[in-house]
């Protein structure tokens, strides 16, 4: 229908002019968001800043409430799908022609050698900033009502992290990987070792059949490499994204960020400096109020003492995501990412280490491995997971090392933690273990007393005395959490730093003997 | 499925349930069944009922000059065949801890990766392995010997 006064011919034409501006207009319904009320519709009007809320809490913009972890691992996590779709134009899963076309992208494709670099340090920043971000979920007690599912979809999220890292481990196919990943799926068969004890394996041999789904095969060989690989890059991403998504939204759903009970009071002079859009606390939320009925974590807590999310929030996120990308593209400066010789299934790289972050694994799985590889780290994952469910308390959310005990209890803790971690090891390494005294004994005991289970259960004892003392839930879990990480820590460090060629002690790699 | 009022016997009997609520259940039930049975069936892909890999039987020239006690490692596998003055008889070099290949030593035999170490005759002598490395069956076929990875047989069995 044409307008009045113009021919359609001529309405053609001004409709064609004006494109741009029609666009424009379509893009941004309510308006270019240049004023805090037109910023607000732009953001619940687009469906990726949507996941934010309008508003911020003032208190969620502090750097000491998250130190923007949540948001570096997010910002790596998008480095690594870059630089991995363009490490995909090169790379073929294919034993042999891998390590070749790993070869290529090292010395003959323009840029490929640092985006590989680039991909290797953000996964590497990711498993940091995942297992930091979790860290100060625990410590500031945000896992509680009413964002424990959330904090079990984080759970989800580490675990698939860790996935993603163990399985880009084998695609270069040279000897790092190869061994690596053979002694994984070792573990993965490990469950044999109670099962051959108790001689039931011939019936009911389920870690030979874990081992077999994971390669595909009897040994890592190419349907190892190509299953790895669509797990790499299609099915542990995919995943991944999903979980992301739902943590992401949930955060808004659950009410914002985790704040003590008194943060509007603490966060009252910040507020002071900017304008209060409305001030009557809603009795039920905006939207879908007449639908749905129960209320959101929302409901009862005004818009005071927020800001506009955009800027505020998104300069933010912003910063961080460059200061990520910075760090990132800095490391891949400066340190190469590693390739050995090619895969060789007939002699094993000495000493075959796998990634850092499961070196502390590979340290306790050199005393039993089901217990070292399956068995405690079970353990700890059903844990993790449960901590929102075993404890229930109210004090201290939103603080750091908020909760009976507090930092006080953290810091003995660490002090526990370290110490029994050192001492155990030391032991082991100097003394040897069981087997060393007693050659003939049983293997059970070999598997169930060693310096794992025994780190285990002395930080499971101090733990329970910590419940005593403060008779307090949280403080358990305090003690508890605190212990594991120091564990982590202390076993990372040895199995990186001071193991050897055959897993022997070394006070430094240059006192290795050459082989 | 209507019941007359004067036929209802007392309100602790259960009512009889409507017919659509029955055929609602029945319709959702047999398609969480096809949806479970489907993933079942799936499920099943990616264990292959063959895995690929090199035939498990294999022949070796042992040669001459092979000494007492020396082990000899038939090229592109993982196995030690030795001959002593009372026969031939072959050990697995797969550590049985994590599966790394083990190296002859004077000892017996060392693992590179967690420090496990074997005697002569594949006994655990230290480290985590929870099994002693396994004997593999032997046999004499006209000069050759041959050896079958697939088949455990008794430590000491010599032939």
């Amino acid at each position: 229908m044409k307008a009045e006064g113009y021919s359609a011919l001529h309405e053609f034409w001004i409709n064609l002019r004006t494109i741009p501006n029609h666009v424009y207009r379509a893009m941004f319904r309510g308006g270019a968001p240049k004023t805090d009320r037109t910023r607000s519709s732009f953001i619940f009007g687009n469906v990726f800043l949507h996941l934010h809320s309008v508003r911020t809490h003032l208190w969620s913009l502090r750097w000491s409430t998250t130190m923007g972890l949540g948001i570096i691992t997010t910002a790596a996590f998008l480095i690594t799908l870059i630089t991995g779709i363009l490490l995909m134009f090169y790379y073929k899963p294919y034993p042999e022609v891998a390590y070749q076309s790993m070869k290529d992208i090292h010395f003959i494709v323009p840029t490929g050698r640092f985006m590989r670099n680039i991909h290797r340090w953000a996964a590497n920043v990711m498993v940091i900033a995942v297992i930091l971000h979790m860290a100060r979920a625990f410590y500031t007690a945000a896992y509680r009502n009413p964002r424990e599912f959330n904090w079990f979809i984080g759970w989800g999220l580490l675990v698939t992290t860790l996935g993603l890292s163990f399985t880009g481990y084998l695609l270069p196919w040279d000897q790092l990987a190869y061994w690596a990943i053979t002694i994984g799926a070792n573990i993965a068969q490990s469950p044999r070792e109670i099962t051959d004890a108790i001689g039931i394996t011939e019936w009911f041999d389920i870690g030979g059949l874990q081992r077999e789904i994971l390669l595909g095969s009897d040994k890592v060989g190419e349907e190892a490499l190509i299953r790895f690989y669509l797990l790499h890059v299609m099915i542990l991403p995919l995943a991944l994204v999903m979980l992301m998504a739902v943590h992401f939204w949930r955060i808004r759903k659950d009410g914002g960020l985790a704040k003590p009970n008194d943060a509007d009071e603490r966060v009252a002079d910040e507020a002071k400096e900017f304008y209060p859009v409305f001030t009557d606390a809603p009795a039920k939320t905006y939207h879908l109020a007449a639908v749905v009925k129960g209320k959101t974590p929302a409901v009862g807590s005004g818009p005071e003492h927020t800001v506009p999310s955009m800027p505020h929030l998104f300069y933010a996120e912003l910063g961080v995501l460059m200061l990520t990308t910075l760090i990132c593209v800095g490391l891949a400066f400066i340190s190469d990412a590693p390739l050995k010789e090619l895969a060789n299934p007939l002699v094993p790289e000495n000493p075959a280490k796998a990634p850092w972050y499961f070196l502390g694994l590979q340290e306790i799985v050199s005393f039993s491995a089901f217990m070292g590889g399956i068995g405690i780290p079970m353990l700890c994952v059903i844990g993790l997971g449960l901590i929102p469910f075993l404890d229930r308390e109210k004090e201290g959310t939103g603080e750091w090392f908020g909760g009976p005990g507090g930092w006080k209890l953290v810091k003995w803790s660490l002090v526990v933690g370290f110490v029994s971690s050192i001492a155990v090891e030391a032991f082991a390494i100097r003394f040897g273990w069981l087997r060393e005294w007693f050659p003939d004994i049983p293997q059970l005991f070999i598997t169930f007393i060693n310096p794992g289970t025994v780190l285990t259960l002395i930080y499971a004892v101090f733990s329970i005395w910590a419940v005593r003392r403060y008779n307090s839930t949280r403080a358990g879990a305090l003690a508890l959490f605190t212990c594991f990480l120091c564990g982590f820590i202390v076993l990372t460090v040895i199995g990186t730093y001071f193991r050897g060629p055959n897993w022997d002690f070394y006070w430094s790699p240059s006192s290795w003997p050459g082989h | 499925m209507t019941t007359k009022a004067e036929e209802k016997k007392s309100r602790f009997d259960p009512e009889p349930m409507p017919r659509r609520d029955f055929l609602g259940i029945a319709a959702l039930g047999s398609m969480a069944a096809a949806f479970g049975l489907s993933i079942l069936g799936m499920l099943k892909l990616p264990k292959a009922a063959v895995s690929a890999s090199l035939a498990k039987k294999f022949n070796v020239a042992l040669p001459d000059t092979l000494a007492e006690g020396e082990a000899f490692i038939p090229p592109g596998r993982n196995v030690a065949v030795f001959r002593d003055g009372e026969g031939v008889f072959a050990i697995s070099t797969v550590c049985t801890h994590l599966g790394c290949i083990v190296k002859t030593s004077v000892n017996g035999f060392d693992c590179p990766c967690h420090g496990s170490g074997f005697t002569k005759d594949g006994t655990v002598r230290k480290g985590p392995a929870p099994k002693p490395l396994p004997w593999l069956k032997v046999s004499n076929n006209g000069g050759m010997i041959t050896v079958d990875e697939d088949s455990k047989v008794k430590s000491g069995t010599k032939v």
